[in-house]
């Protein structure tokens, strides 16, 4: 990606497809009966600043070797996801409406067996990070320059491996891996920092090697501008972008309100809670 | 940066209609799942059962225990492997330590440190694997656990008990809290039928019970799949065929005896688990027919070295057969 003035334009479509995402969460969720909400609403607009800006990518050719890789480390967050995949052409839209139906290839935690654009199967927390770290290391070693991204949950830092792969990461120099973590304060059973603390995580990543940078992960401006930032002052450190965001943002009544980790709306909740998020202003 | 809106939340919750549902609300349908309360209950008069979990406190109910003993309750957050090998370190001082998780971290992500750090020094941790077999339905692979008796049967010293229901989950539990070494618990989600509304007379760890009498076939079953298999035989019944049901709740010390009597009585054993076919309850009758040089009719019924499709439970136990329907479909294929 080059340098660039970032406009309004791009920001407004950008904001659009976040909303995008949290709406066609909310529709898949009904066909599910249940799903994580909550997950989804808090990186909607990373997802939507990677997929529509950043990331370099094919969707006609998933399986392209020089493609920038996405690893969703939170696996659960893949209800958002797939829309976004079957947007771009990934996959026909069709699928989505059979999202979790018995037999269908879009289920509540991504598989790189069924679905085209899903770069590496998750569910099981803590084991995305390793997985980037040896996707780095591949592009490293064939020299190509593609950058692998990698979302995680902030409860997920609670996991040992992601630790260790922090530790080889920073031992290897992977400047071409960017972890993104979705700081969103809270995990299953509450806040974090009340279950299992996992502050301050930028000087955890800083004495493994890593840059690390602190932004809000709600606005997408300011997301592009460090994605940008970090492309400008590569150096021989892999990257980690802590995203300030809120679990449920969008929705007042979820907002950092675990109940709603896991959850299903009925038809006029629903239709109370598409409103407010069509109707909420950008940032 | 943590503000809670409190009021947003309760006039969001307050005005819910008919259908919505987040997990607290949620958490009482699994009312099956007495684990939490049952260790409260051995906890009032004992002070070494100490329970752990892993960020799923109200997945697990566990959160019925917490809120009787506080400060014998200890969440690990998101770090699965950590609590197990920290619960063979409480087991070292003395304590009971019952570590609850899903059953496909535990017996899959923790695999190593069950093995070397729990069964090996053989110490009295408890692990409630809950949530086992495909019962996380369209979760996917990574929350199905179709292998972890395969995996937990071959280390030594270990004990493997599969409850079916809410009465046998207590008397399982209650039974064993001084029991030797450790302890794999097959749970289901806390949605599984009462199987015993009469209570368990006698609950003993590798004792058989024979649920069903019958002359035609056994069926050798336990946990998740007991409730399918009775239905069927009761279906069974009615067209004529007369099926046994052996719950064989405890799959390590597996009671071999059992297996011999029914050979004897029925002349055909069919095992049914909502596991894959390798390794589980059908290996471990295969296993005493051969060593036993016994010879029936016999099949094994379950996953069959596959991973289970993604879909809701329901869905997935009719697809592969493991509902009353298709136990029973199975039971008259068995036949032909």
């Amino acid at each position: 990606m080059k340098t660039e003035i970032i406009e309004k334009d791009t920001l407004d479509f950008l904001y659009d497809r976040a909303k995008f995402i949290r709406l066609e969460t909310v529709r898949l969720v009904d066909i599910a009966k249940s799903g994580h909400y909550t997950s989804v609403f808090s990186c909607a607009e990373v997802f939507s600043a990677l997929y529509y800006r950043i990331l370099n990518i094919d969707p006609n050719n998933p399986d392209w070797t020089d493609r920038d890789r996405f690893v969703l480390s939170k696996g659960h967050a893949a209800i958002g996801l797939y829309p976004v995949l079957a947007e771009l052409g990934y996959f026909p839209k069709e699928w989505l409406d059979s999202y979790t139906r018995v037999g269908s290839p879009l289920g509540d935690h991504p598989d790189m067996r069924k679905v085209p654009g899903i770069d590496f199967s998750s569910g099981s927390l803590g084991h995305g990070l390793s997985v980037s770290v040896g996707m780095a290391l591949g592009g490293r070693i064939d020299d190509r320059d593609f950058k692998v991204y990698c979302m995680l949950g902030d409860g997920e830092l609670n996991e040992g491996q992601i630790w260790e792969a922090a530790m080889s990461a920073g031992n290897f120099k992977l400047s071409n891996l960017i972890a993104i973590v979705d700081r969103n304060q809270m995990s299953l059973d509450g806040f974090t920092e009340d279950i299992m603390p996992v502050n301050p995580i930028d000087e955890k990543f800083k004495a493994f090697g890593w840059n690390t940078y602190e932004v809000d992960g709600h606005d997408i401006k300011s997301l592009l501008e460090t994605f940008q930032h970090v492309e400008e002052h590569k150096n021989e450190k892999p990257t980690v972008i802590i995203a300030h965001t809120l679990k449920g943002k969008g929705v007042k009544g979820m907002e950092l309100n675990n109940d709603w980790h896991l959850g299903y709306l009925s038809e006029a909740d629903r239709k109370r809670v598409e409103e407010e998020i069509l109707h909420a202003s950008n940032k | 940066m943590q503000v809670i809106n409190k009021e947003a939340h309760e006039a969001f919750d307050n005005n819910l209609h008919p259908g919505s549902w987040n997990i607290s609300i949620n958490a009482r349908l699994g009312e099956e799942a007495v684990s939490g309360e049952v260790l409260a209950d051995i906890a009032q008069d004992r002070d070494d059962v100490i329970v752990l979990t892993a960020d799923l406190m109200f997945s697990n109910r566990m959160s019925d225990f917490a809120k009787v003993h506080p400060n014998k309750f200890f969440n690990f957050g998101i770090s699965e492997q950590n609590m197990v090998a920290a619960a063979a370190g409480l087991a070292t001082t003395g304590k009971k330590p019952y570590v609850a998780s899903f059953a496909s971290f535990l017996a899959l992500l923790c695999c190593e440190q069950i093995r070397t750090s729990v069964a090996y020094p053989k110490l009295p941790v408890r692990i409630l694997a809950h949530h086992a077999g495909m019962t996380m339905g369209f979760y996917g692979t990574s929350h199905h656990a179709l292998e972890d008796l395969s995996i937990l049967r071959s280390m030594a010293d270990m004990t493997i008990i599969c409850p079916s229901d809410r009465t046998q989950i207590r008397a399982a539990l209650e039974s064993t809290v001084d029991y030797d070494g450790p302890i794999y618990f097959r749970l289901g989600r806390g949605r599984e039928p009462l199987v015993y509304e009469d209570g368990i007379p006698e609950f003993k760890v590798g004792k058989a019970i024979k649920v069903r009498e019958g002359n035609d076939m056994t069926i050798i079953t336990n946990g998740l799949t007991l409730a399918a298999s009775v239905d069927a035989a009761d279906q069974l019944k009615e067209e004529g065929i007369s099926v046994q049901v052996l719950d064989m709740h405890t799959i390590k010390p597996f009671d071999e005896d059992a297996v011999k009597q029914a050979v004897k009585e029925t002349g055909r054993i069919m095992t049914v688990e909502e596991h894959s076919v390798i390794g589980g309850i059908g290996s471990c009758v295969a296993e005493i027919l051969a060593d036993n040089g016994l010879t029936c009719k016999f099949g094994r019924h379950g996953v069959y070295d596959e991973y289970a499709l993604i879909g809701p439970p329901k869905d997935l136990y009719k697809h592969y057969q493991l509902d009353a329907k298709g136990v029973a479909n199975k039971v008259k294929e068995f036949f032909k």
